[in-house]
């Protein structure tokens, strides 16, 4: 089976995210005042084949574990779909 | 005793450090491509900046998956001497033989100036020459260069003495406008545990010549002959 695996990287919620400091001003300055904070990270799609959803979540979590999130800085969400 | 110098795709200050380091040494220095696996007999590893892999996904992230690097890891392991400048303290925290990491300076931009380093640690074998001034004016170069871990971390390298770097002002004072990045307690440079494994963000090998006007890197490098001669 082929699935398509997400995962949503953010920055630890206490860390300074410069970017997404930036990015907020940059909208408090156009009038958008409505938006009071901004955090800005990053998504990485896989196309994995595996037996199950399982398998391809856990194959996603190794990823993540030994290359795609630091820990010390990142978190992680995966998400699982099957592809048609 | 005998100097390496990892390059990577991407690393850029291979040259100057192998300049640096042939000056102090008077011998040759191994280029150590990032595939090789055998380090040609270095007993000093050095990881030179540079924006390995073009800094894909994070600072060092790829790097580290080189094969040089399994390498590199079972020598410091085995008590071998790494040090790593810029990128390759990078690569070195994300390769887990450093702790913390570097994240995007706090204003965002890329910075390239001289700032100064007041040595918090000079019983290494980097810093042992560091003791005539009271901080050492030393360049940087980088975007990701703001030293975070968290705060039992930073408790543990405070009371290890694994701090050996703080940015400082011109009198050597560690103070918040001396801090160029936002790096944690205006840390510059630390070392791992065993005190065999280096990683700073300062170039000292970009101050290390009288034609560049600037000779106070030159001694984080003589200090590692010092402590070969001793």
């Amino acid at each position: 089976m082929n699935y398509e695996v997400s995962v949503n990287i953010m920055p630890h919620k206490g860390l300074l995210d410069p970017q997404g400091k930036a990015v907020h001003q940059g909208l408090n300055k156009i009038g958008l005042n409505q938006v009071h904070d901004v955090r800005i990270g990053k998504k990485i799609v896989l196309h994995v084949e595996a037996a199950s959803a399982d398998e391809a979540r856990n194959i996603a979590e190794e990823s993540c574990k030994k290359v795609l999130v630091n820990a010390v800085m990142e978190t992680a969400d995966i998400s699982v779909a099957e592809l048609a | 005793m005998k100097f390496g110098v990892i390059i990577f795709p991407g690393s850029n200050c291979d040259n100057d450090l192998i300049n640096v380091l042939q000056k102090v040494s008077g011998g040759t220095v191994e280029q150590l491509w990032h595939k090789d696996t055998d380090l040609k007999g270095c007993t000093h590893i050095f990881v030179p900046g540079g924006f390995s892999y073009g800094d894909y996904l994070r600072s060092g992230a790829i790097a580290k998956l080189s094969p040089v690097m399994d390498s590199v890891s079972t020598h410091a392991a085995n008590g071998g001497f790494v040090m790593g400048i810029c990128n390759g303290f990078q690569i070195l925290c994300e390769s887990g033989l450093l702790p913390g990491a570097l994240l995007r300076n706090e204003k965002q931009k890329f910075i390239c100036k001289n700032v100064h380093l007041k040595c918090e640690n000079t019983n290494t074998s980097i810093s042992s020459k560091l003791t005539d001034k009271p901080c050492y004016q030393i360049p940087i170069a980088h975007a990701e260069g703001r030293y975070y871990a968290d705060e039992a971390t930073i408790a543990t390298l405070n009371a290890n003495g694994q701090i050996i770097f703080r940015y400082a002002d011109e009198n050597g004072m560690v103070n918040a406008d001396s801090n160029p990045n936002g790096s944690t307690d205006n840390i510059a440079g630390i070392a791992n545990e065993g005190f065999n494994v280096f990683g700073m963000m300062p170039h000292p090998e970009r101050a290390a010549s009288d034609v560049l006007r600037n000779t106070d890197g030159l001694a984080f490098f003589t200090a590692l002959l010092e402590k070969e001669l001793a």
